[in-house]
């Protein structure tokens, strides 16, 4: 009996095998087979566990959030703690609440991208250089048993090297600052990273947002706060070795409180309570 | 050293991907400001040439040799989205710390140039053994580098308070030149001329000597 006629099913199999590696069907055969196998892999990786690195983007999310609201507590799971938090979407441009999407499912940088849910902004008003800003944006409310008492908002803006992402917490009457953290951003390690720096970030604590004709005095200014300056209750130090970053975080600040961002919901608050 | 053993432990410091060879440096740059990003890259590289090398060597005998690059790219790439999924499902700080730098195992010349000089000629068992040599000389290296760069840089290791900084009320004023890449540069040297000082086999020999000058010409 011959080697055929032992192994008739795997035949065709052994004979493209025994083709010539140079062969262009042993070409075909090896690189289909091979991205076969990879795409099958890549694929069943990223599908399987997407729920996973989503569930782990907005843990992530929520967890500055809390952080920002003074509510983190490392023992608690974060999901648990995350139900003293409001979340609610806010029309930018008219201060109201809307309905138009859940809160929690609207995201506001896949909404800038698109042209009916977001604006350009002109260069003379786009201070924190984000070049569209969303229609929306969530606002997370904290209330406690004297009405609201913290008010967290998304902010972002440019920095030195990339957008930092951030959350900054107001008092309840939108007059002072309560904290800023940022989630997300590429600024220098040790020097524009500093922003991530508790220290540095308690010293936005208590700051005053608004001056006495409402408009944004809040700003980081270079180096050290005197506090002799009739300005030091609405500034923050600056970072030394990186002016950049810090002006960049001046800028998201005073744009996400002024006209264009929250400004319009911040004095609906004032005017109105929630 | 001979035998398995030779292969397996050769390339951590006799024939070390990155003091040797001078491969692999630019992750070496990028993420060792701190222990714990060296640590989980280090590992990350490790299954990827690994993984990579067994792959590439059990298909050797029917490895195309027009599109054996393409070939080798294929696989690399398709472990360095794998290790990057499960990071960002199960070391989701790490891989933000990380960011690109997984992705870019992917150009990492360690990688390719174990697939091109070894895996693609040698049988799976001690290609295995190569890729894990070469990855632990290169974990190595980069422990080395950030346990200086975060040691001095930030005064911590692996996130744990050391040297107590100024900034948080202690003595120490950090070296900001640590945390940034030219002081990876500055370790990697120094380490190159510490190691083959101690072993004077790894000196290259110069390609060519200058002359002293014997100029006809006078002033």
């Amino acid at each position: 009996m011959s080697e055929q006629d032992r192994r008739p099913a795997a035949g065709w199999l052994a004979r493209l095998a025994a083709l010539p590696n140079d062969s262009v069907g042993k070409i075909l055969l090896v690189t289909i087979t091979l991205s076969l196998v990879c795409s099958v892999l890549v694929s069943s990786a990223a599908v399987l566990l997407k729920p996973l690195q989503d569930r782990n983007v907005e843990l992530a999310r929520k967890a500055r959030i809390l952080e920002v609201a003074g509510l983190l507590e490392p023992s608690r799971p974060i999901e648990e703690l995350f139900q003293q938090v409001e979340s609610r979407l806010v029309e930018l441009d008219t201060g109201n609440f809307s309905d138009r999407f859940e809160a929690g499912e609207f995201d506001q940088q896949i909404a800038a991208r698109n042209p009916q849910l977001s604006r350009a902004l002109q260069p003379s008003e786009d201070i924190a250089a984000i070049r569209r800003r969303a229609n929306y944006s969530q606002v997370y409310l904290v209330r406690g048993e004297e009405g609201l008492e913290k008010i967290i908002l998304p902010v972002h803006g440019y920095g030195l090297w990339s957008t930092m992402f951030g959350f900054l917490a107001l008092s309840g009457d939108a007059q002072e600052v309560r904290g800023l953290v940022f989630y997300q951003h590429a600024e220098t390690p040790g020097l524009g990273g500093e922003i991530d720096n508790p220290r540095w970030r308690e010293r936005w604590v208590g700051r005053q947002v608004f001056g006495p004709g409402g408009e944004v005095y809040l700003r980081v200014v270079r180096g050290a706060v005197d506090p002799a300056s009739a300005m030091a209750d609405w500034s923050v130090d600056g970072i030394s070795g990186a002016t950049l970053t810090s002006e960049g975080v001046s800028n998201m600040v005073q744009f996400w409180l002024g006209e264009q961002g929250f400004g319009p919901f911040l004095a609906r608050l004032q005017e109105e309570g929630v | 050293m001979n035998g398995k053993s030779g292969i397996l432990f050769e390339p951590v410091i006799d024939r070390n991907p990155i003091t040797l060879q001078v491969l692999g440096v630019c992750s070496a740059l990028a993420v060792t400001t701190q222990m714990i990003p060296s640590l989980i890259m280090g590992l990350a590289l490790i299954f990827v040439l690994t993984a990579s090398s067994a792959a590439i060597s059990s298909i050797r005998n029917h490895m195309p040799g027009n599109v054996r690059i393409i070939i080798q790219m294929t696989i690399i790439a398709s472990l360095v989205i794998l290790v990057d999924q499960f990071l960002r499902a199960f070391a989701f700080d790490i891989s933000r710390q990380l960011s690109v730098f997984v992705g870019l195992i992917i150009t990492n010349c360690i990688v390719l140039g174990r697939a091109e000089a070894f895996a693609s000629s040698n049988p799976v068992g001690p290609s295995a053994l190569d890729a894990v040599g070469h990855g632990l000389g290169y974990a190595l290296v980069l422990l080395v580098v950030a346990f200086f760069r975060e040691l001095f840089g930030s005064g911590k290791l692996f996130g744990i308070e050391i040297l107590p900084l100024v900034t948080e009320g202690g003595w120490y004023i950090p070296n900001g030149l640590m945390l940034l890449a030219p002081s990876a540069f500055f370790i990697i040297g120094l380490m190159i001329w510490a190691i083959r000082t101690w072993k004077p086999a790894q000196v290259e020999q110069p390609d060519f000597r200058i002359q002293p000058h014997h100029g006809t010409e006078h002033a």
